[in-house]
C-alpha cells in the first residue's frame, strides 16, 4: 500500500509545476479587515453616495448595517435618501432595460463582487486605483484590471487624474521576448526579428497628472473602505462563521477522542 | 421485553436488528477504505435533511431562484450554514463515494459472488451523478446555467434526428430556462429517495453475500461449530463503535471546510456562480464542479467527426458504463491488491494519476498540448479496463492464506 501511494505520489509530480504561473494583472493588496466596523460604516456611507446611482446590492437590507455598530436612526439618516425604509433591499430606481438602452449594459449588482472577482477585495481595491485617461474610450478613461470597462472614474474629483506610462513588449509564440520603453525602439526590434514577431502595448505604470481632493494615503483609504465594505457585504455571516466553525470543530475533537476510547474498550479482546 | 414481544409478534424488529446488525458477522479485519461506506450513509442523509430545509425556502423559478439562495444565505436563521453544509455536502459525497469504489477495486470486492453488489452501486453513482448535476442547476447562476446547457447539448448529438427532440425534450424548451429549472428542481428532490431506497437494496445485497475484506477472502468459508465465521465479528457492536470515530474525524475535516473554505478555492462554490444566469453572456470558460471534470475531459479529448459531436458523447458514457462490467473483466485467480502481482499494481496506480489528471484537465481551458494529454489518458483510462482480462491473468499472484491477516 505505501508502495502504490509513493508510485502515485511520483506520477503526480508534473501537477505541480502545471498549476503554477498562468499571469493575469497583479493585484495591490487592499488588507481588508472585516472585524473594522468603522471602515465598514466609511465604505457603505461612499457606496450610497457614489456607487448607489447606478449599482444596486439588491440581495443586502439596510438593516443588515445594525450588526456594525449603526442605530436604525443612523441608517434611515445617512444611509437611505429615498422613501425606502430600513428592512429594504438596496435596489436602486433605474431599470435595468433602461440602464442597458442609455449605458450600453446595466451596472452590475455589487453584492457579490467580492465573490464573482479573483482576487476579492484586492480586485476592487487595485480597480477603484486603477484608472487612467484614455481618449480612445467613451468615457475618456480605461482601467489596468479591467480594460475597456464601461463606467468613468466616478471618484476622480478625490483621486486626480493618473496617466499611463506605456511599454513596448514584444510577443512571439505567446512569450514576451522583448521590452521596450518607446515604440520606435520595439517597433526597430520587431523589423529586424521578421516574421511572427507582434507588438503589443501595455501599461507599465500610472503617473498621477492631476492630484485631486484628496491624499495618495487619504484615497488608498477611500478604496480599502469600499473594499472592505464590498467584501462585507457579499458575505456577511463570514466571521460569524468562522468563530461559531471554533468551537464545532473543538467539540469535534473531544467527540472524536471520546469515540476512539471507546472503540479501544470494545475492541481489546479482538485480535 | 414485553413490550418487544408485542412488537416482534407484528413486526419483526428483533429479527432484522439481529440478521443485520447484533449477527450479521463481519470480517475482523476491515482497515481505513471500509470506512467510506457507512460515512457515504451519512452524507446521503445530511444532503436529504438539509435539502430539505433548503427547498422550503428557495423559489425554483428563473426569476426568482438566484434572489432565493442569497435570501437563504442572509435573511434565514442559519440558512448560510444548511446551504454551505448542503453545497459541501456535495462534493464530500463524491469524495467518499469515490474512495469506497476505489476499496472495492483494490481488494476486488466486486467479484464473484458480489457482482450484483457491485452493479447496484454502479446504479447509485448514476443517480447520484444525475442528482447532482439537476442539483447544480437550482442556484441559477452563470455556470449553473452555462453547464447545464453545455451537458444537455450533448444530448442533441444523438444522430439519427433523434438528438434535437431528445434534447427539447429534456429540457421543456429550446434553450435552459424556467421550465428547465421547475422540472430539474423536481427531480432534484425525488432522486435522493430513489438513492436511498438504491441504497437499502445495496445493503440486502450485502448482507446476503456477506462482506469483502482486504485480504480479499470468504470468511463464511470458516465457520466454528455454531455456524459463526471464525473471522467474523457482531457488525453491532465492534463496527458501529469503529464506524462512529471514522464519523467523528470525517467531521472534523468536512466543519473545517463549511466553516472555514466553504467555497473550497472555487472547487466547490465556483466564483461565476455568484453572478446571476445570464442567457446573453457566455462565460470565457466553463468547466463543471471537479466531480463531473474527468468525464468532460474525456468529452473534449475526442474531437468530432462527420460533423457530430456524437463519438465524444460515446466516450464520455462509455467511461462510466464501462463500470457496469468490471466484475467481469478481472481475470486473476485472486481478488485483493495484496496477493495480486506488480502488473495489477502498476495498472492501478497508473488509473489513479489517470483520473486525477484528467480531472485537472477537465477544470482548464483547452489548448493543443492539454487536448493531446487529455486524449492519451482517456486511452490510458478505457485501456485500464479493456485490457484487464489479458494483464490480470498474466499477473504473478501471491498464495492466499487460509485466515484472514491484520
Amino acid at each position: 500500500m505505501k508502495k502504490l501511494i509513493a508510485v502515485i505520489t511520483l506520477a503526480l509530480m508534473p501537477l505541480t509545476g502545471m498549476a503554477s504561473g498562468g499571469g493575469g494583472v497583479q493585484l495591490q493588496k487592499a488588507n481588508i479587515d472585516l472585524s473594522n466596523e468603522a471602515a465598514i460604516q466609511r465604505g457603505a456611507k461612499l457606496f450610497v453616495n457614489y456607487c448607489m446611482g447606478c449599482h444596486s446590492a439588491k440581495y443586502v437590507r439596510y438593516k443588515l448595517f445594525t450588526k456594525v455598530g449603526l442605530t436604525e436612526d443612523d441608517i434611515k439618516n445617512n444611509l437611505i435618501f429615498t422613501d425606502d425604509k430600513v428592512g429594504d433591499l438596496m435596489k436602486i430606481a433605474m431599470p435595468e432595460v433602461d440602464a442597458g438602452d442609455w449605458f450600453g449594459a446595466a451596472a452590475p449588482d455589487l453584492t457579490l463582487t467580492a465573490r464573482i472577482r479573483h482576487g476579492g477585495a484586492d480586485w476592487i481595491y487595485s480597480y477603484l486605483k486603477g484608472f487612467y485617461t484614455d481618449p480612445s474610450r467613451p468615457m475618456g478613461v480605461n482601467n489596468t484590471v479591467f480594460p475597456n470597462v464601461g463606467m468613468p472614474h466616478v471618484l476622480w474629483e478625490m483621486q486626480g487624474v493618473q496617466n499611463p506610462v506605456y511599454k513596448y513588449e514584444v510577443h512571439h509564440d505567446g512569450h514576451t521576448v522583448a521590452e521596450f520603453d518607446t515604440e520606435a525602439a520595439a517597433d526597430a526590434y520587431v523589423k529586424e526579428q521578421g516574421e511572427g514577431f507582434r507588438l503589443e502595448r501595455v501599461v507599465d505604470r500610472l503617473e498621477m497628472a492631476q492630484q485631486g481632493s484628496l491624499t495618495l494615503a487619504e484615497y488608498d483609504q477611500v478604496s480599502r473602505d469600499l473594499a472592505t465594505f464590498l467584501a462585507y457585504i457579499s458575505e456577511p455571516m463570514k466571521l460569524e462563521r468562522q468563530s461559531m466553525g471554533v468551537w464545532v470543530i473543538l467539540f469535534l475533537v473531544v467527540f472524536t477522542v471520546l469515540a476512539y476510547l471507546m472503540k479501544k474498550e470494545w475492541w481489546k479482546d479482538i485480535h | 421485553m414485553s413490550f418487544m414481544n408485542w412488537i416482534d409478534e407484528r413486526f419483526p424488529a428483533t429479527k432484522v436488528w439481529n440478521e443485520h446488525l447484533a449477527q450479521y458477522y463481519a470480517p475482523k479485519n476491515f482497515n481505513f477504505w471500509y470506512f467510506f461506506g457507512s460515512l457515504a450513509m451519512l452524507v446521503l442523509v445530511l444532503q436529504i435533511v438539509t435539502g430539505v430545509w433548503l427547498a422550503m425556502m428557495y423559489k425554483p423559478s428563473a426569476e426568482d431562484a438566484f434572489a432565493s439562495v442569497e435570501y437563504i444565505m442572509r435573511d434565514v436563521d442559519y440558512g448560510w450554514l444548511l446551504r454551505y453544509l448542503h453545497s459541501t455536502g456535495a462534493s464530500a459525497f463524491f469524495l467518499v463515494v469515490y474512495l469506497h469504489m476505489f476499496r472495492a477495486l483494490i481488494y476486488g470486492s466486486h467479484r464473484r459472488p458480489r457482482e450484483l453488489l457491485w452493479i447496484i452501486g454502479v446504479i447509485i453513482y448514476v443517480a447520484m451523478m444525475a442528482t447532482a448535476f439537476m442539483g447544480y442547476l437550482l442556484p441559477w447562476g452563470q455556470m449553473s446555467y452555462w453547464g447545464a446547457q453545455v451537458i444537455v447539448n450533448l444530448f442533441a448529438a444523438v444522430p439519427f434526428g433523434i438528438g434535437e427532440p431528445l434534447s427539447i425534450w429534456i429540457r421543456g424548451d429550446y434553450v435552459i430556462s424556467d421550465a428547465t429549472l421547475n422540472r430539474f428542481f423536481a427531480l432534484h428532490f425525488l432522486l435522493p429517495f430513489i438513492l436511498a431506497a438504491l441504497v437499502f437494496i445495496h445493503i440486502v445485497a450485502l448482507h446476503k453475500v456477506g462482506s469483502n475484506n482486504p485480504d480479499g477472502i470468504e470468511i463464511k468459508k470458516n465457520k466454528d461449530e455454531n455456524g459463526i465465521p471464525k473471522d467474523g465479528i457482531p457488525f453491532h457492536p465492534y463496527y458501529t463503535v469503529k464506524d462512529v470515530v471514522g464519523i467523528g474525524v470525517f467531521l472534523i475535516f468536512f466543519s473545517a471546510i463549511v466553516f472555514f473554505a466553504p467555497d473550497f478555492f472555487g472547487l466547490f462554490l465556483e466564483p461565476p456562480n455568484f453572478e446571476p444566469a445570464n442567457p446573453l453572456k457566455t462565460p470565457e470558460h466553463i468547466a463543471p464542479v471537479w466531480y463531473f471534470t474527468p468525464y468532460y475531459a474525456m468529452l473534449r479529448a475526442i474531437p468530432p467527426m462527420l460533423n457530430s459531436q456524437f463519438p465524444g458523447v460515446v466516450v464520455m458514457f462509455g467511461a462510466i458504463i464501462v463500470f457496469f462490467f468490471l466484475p467481469w473483466l478481472d481475470r486473476s485467480p485472486v481478488k485483493s491488491i495484496r496477493y495480486k502481482g506488480l502488473i495489477f499494481k502498476i495498472a492501478v496506480a497508473i488509473f489513479v494519476v489517470t483520473f486525477v489528471m484528467l480531472a485537472w484537465l477537465g477544470m482548464q481551458a483547452s489548448t493543443p498540448a492539454k487536448t493531446l494529454l487529455a486524449q492519451i489518458f482517456t486511452a490510458l483510462y478505457f485501456a485500464f479496463f479493456l485490457l484487464m482480462p489479458w494483464y490480470s491473468r498474466m499477473d504473478k499472484t501471491k498464495p492466499v492464506p487460509q485466515r484472514v491477516t491484520k
